[in-house]
């Protein structure tokens, strides 16, 4: 299927077929308005040239942006303490497994039942190839990686008004939606109906793209055969002996497609932040702390609660709360690295300029939740021959992801049976954990019959019930972008921020890790010129 | 300043990877009390029928059921006799421009829908301000 290029094909086919190609590059770039479409500016590993003079930095947060501001200032010479408010390191970067709890915002407390090697991550959950720093010190820090699976095509697209609510797979979706297409833009070519837009040569050029991207016939047509069932499957697959002859299956209308609206599916995973390939930590994103923490956790203070920032001539004093015994504690040092999330740093008494404390009060925190649930077995893989991958829905719970690892383990697995944000995202927060669970049980079944008789044990985290968050990430408008995002990461006297809100990349770890590279490049330089 | 919805819902989900664009525009078919409260049937814009429904249904994730707010790291503030309810007005404003890291909800819905739940808040929960907002306040606090 690889050797799909005509071979009478000349140089200058080729080279317009590349032109053409990255034309398509070019275009995703101009539609792609998201800043997270950026790619990581981690530069290779942290180097700070030149001496600390006998430098102090108190870092406020343990989390990815924290523990990588004290690992490399400490290599710099430093002194560095972190001051942490959770009895743990890592932050979003975290791991929910059996013997594990988690008590939100109104007191509920749940306690992880799942059994050995069963997980979810609450917060981020794979690791793109171009997140160069994170996966950069995964490699120093001894964390396993391991291939997400992101895409799918046995799971399901699942919409509540098509199919009469049948899930369909992603496959016959994919390839019916691709096909039709196909055949359509050859039957406008064919017509002549482009002659406007392209030449002649480069016309034909299309239609043997159109066949090779869209699997059609030698007629440009989209029908049942050979050429549509090696993508969609066959009706009767191929074997071995007397009986071995394929049946091809027979394509949905291109009508039946595009009114499904399951095409939805498709665009996700050819985002820059979701295409192969994708990772994500052997044992779960907690793992990613764990490793920060055998290099750092030394330097790292657990329950202590931030109340006060201040900085004078002299240096910066914060003040904080023992958590376990009640005592109120003071730490100094010459200068102040803060990745306190911005919903509780707005709170806290701070003196920064008036551009600075303008943004920290400007930035929303986006809403999300999941719920994992524990089945007896895999059912998913045993009845459905769903390997990893995510189907997606239109119910509330939005995806249901499958886990990319322990393929064919016989005992109970654990499903990331909701991840949703948006309108339901907040609806599901407002339910206790017990009816989160219960909604979900109710949504998924739609999608896996199987929900409720395998039903183990669940657990969820709507993000605003976060109590050392208050939500999910930052959520930076245009133009809160253009009127706060520098003030936000400019150096305030001895203060600098870090964290995921002070970078491009909403709600991703990478943007936590360069924004921590970015901020503490800065002091040094200012150490070195001071 | 002025922010669109929709680009909020698209940036975040983008990075969430939830990615809005793969999921069918439709809402899901009402069910059970769905098809009272409203609840679960919108995807960027609330589908609750009521105040009391917005309330116990969003507003609830964060100042809680018996709205008296939460503390952690950071608190939610109580709703619950709050004097800072008694204008109307800053009630509105907080729901379409935000507040520290509040989102903006009230763009996420109606005028009619959040000038009811702005009524409800502030005719329940200990409160009792008697003066009822509309429709056209709530737009009128919408950013220009």
């Amino acid at each position: 299927m690889s050797q799909n290029l005509n071979p009478g094909m000349s140089k200058r086919d080729l080279l317009s077929l590349i032109g053409a190609a990255a034309g398509g590059t070019a275009m995703y770039m101009a539609m792609g308005a998201f800043d997270q479409a950026k790619a990581s500016n981690f530069k290779g590993p942290v180097k700070l040239d030149g001496r600390a003079k006998g430098k102090s930095v108190l870092i406020l947060g343990a989390g990815v942006a924290g523990m990588t501001a004290a690992l490399e200032l400490g290599r710099a010479g430093y002194q560095v303490q972190i001051l942490e408010y959770q009895d743990r390191v890592g932050g979003r970067s975290w791991t929910l497994a059996g013997g594990d709890s988690y008590t939100e915002l109104g007191g509920a407390t749940q306690q992880v039942g799942f059994s050995a090697g069963n997980y979810i991550n609450p917060g981020p959950w794979r690791i793109p190839w171009h997140h160069h720093g994170l996966i950069h010190y995964c490699h120093e820090l001894g964390v396993g990686l391991e291939p997400f699976m992101q895409v799918n095509y046995n799971a399901y697209v699942h919409s509540t008004s098509a199919f009469g609510g049948k899930p369909q797979r992603f496959r016959h979706i994919q390839a019916d939606y691709y096909g039709h297409v196909g055949e359509l833009l050859s039957k406008a070519v064919n017509k002549g109906a482009l002659a406007d837009t392209i030449s002649k040569e480069d016309g034909e050029i299309l239609l043997e793209s159109l066949r090779s991207w869209g699997a059609l016939d030698k007629n440009f047509r989209y029908v049942k055969g050979r050429e549509s069932s090696n993508r969609r499957g066959w009706d009767k697959e191929p074997g071995g002996g007397l009986t071995a002859e394929p049946i091809p299956s027979q394509p949905m209308t291109a009508e039946t497609v595009l009114r499904s609206g399951l095409w939805r599916s498709i665009a996700g995973n050819l985002t820059w932040d979701h295409e192969f390939s994708i990772f994500q930590p052997v044992g779960g994103m907690g793992e990613v702390a764990k490793g920060f923490e055998r290099a750092v956790g030394k330097v790292v203070r657990l329950n202590s609660k931030v109340t006060a920032i201040q900085q004078s001539e002299a240096g910066v004093t914060v003040n904080y709360l023992d958590t376990k015994s009640g005592a109120k504690m003071t730490a100094s040092a010459d200068y102040c690295i803060c990745t306190i999330p911005l919903p509780i740093l707005a709170q806290i008494d701070m003196n920064v300029g008036p551009e600075l404390a303008a943004a920290i009060r400007s930035i929303p925190y986006s809403t999300s939740c999941k719920v994992g649930l524990e089945f007896k077995r895999r059912f998913w893989e045993q009845d459905d021959q769903i390997y990893g991958g995510i189907s997606y829905t239109d119910l509330p719970n939005s995806q249901i992801s499958y886990p990319s690892s322990n393929y064919g383990a016989k005992g109970p697995g654990v499903l990331l049976a909701a991840y949703t944000g948006g309108v339901p995202g907040y609806e599901l927060t407002a339910l206790s954990p017990q009816e989160r669970i219960a909604k979900v049980l109710e949504w998924g079944s739609q999608i896996h019959p199987q929900f409720k008789s395998e039903f183990v044990g669940g657990v969820s985290v709507g993000w605003h019930r976060v109590p050392w968050v208050l939500g999910c990430f930052g959520q930076w408008s245009e133009e809160a972008r253009a009127e706060h995002y520098k003030n936000l990461c400019a150096m305030d006297g001895r203060i600098m921020l870090a964290g995921e809100h002070a970078s491009y990349y909403g709600g991703w770890q990478e943007g936590g890790i360069t924004s921590a590279i970015d901020a503490i490049t800065r002091l040094h330089q200012h150490v070195q010129a001071a | 300043m002025k922010l669109k919805t929709l680009s909020l819902i698209a940036a975040a989900s983008a990075a969430l990877g939830t990615m809005a664009t793969e999921i069918a525009a439709a809402p899901a078919p009402l069910q059970g009390d769905a098809a009272a409260t409203g609840v679960f049937t919108g995807r960027d814009k609330f589908g609750e029928t009521s105040g009391e429904a917005m309330y116990r249904n969003v507003c609830a994730a964060c100042h809680m059921p018996d709205a008296k707010g939460a503390q952690g790291a950071g608190m939610y503030p109580a709703l619950a006799k709050n004097p800072k309810l008694e204008a109307s007005g800053y009630v509105l404003s907080v729901m379409m421009q935000g507040l520290n890291g509040m989102p903006p909800l009230g763009r996420m819905m109606s005028d009619q829908q959040a000038a009811d739940v702005t009524n409800y808040v502030r005719s329940h929960f200990g409160n009792r301000y008697k003066d009822r907002v509309t429709p056209a306040d709530a737009k009128a606090a919408r950013p220009q």
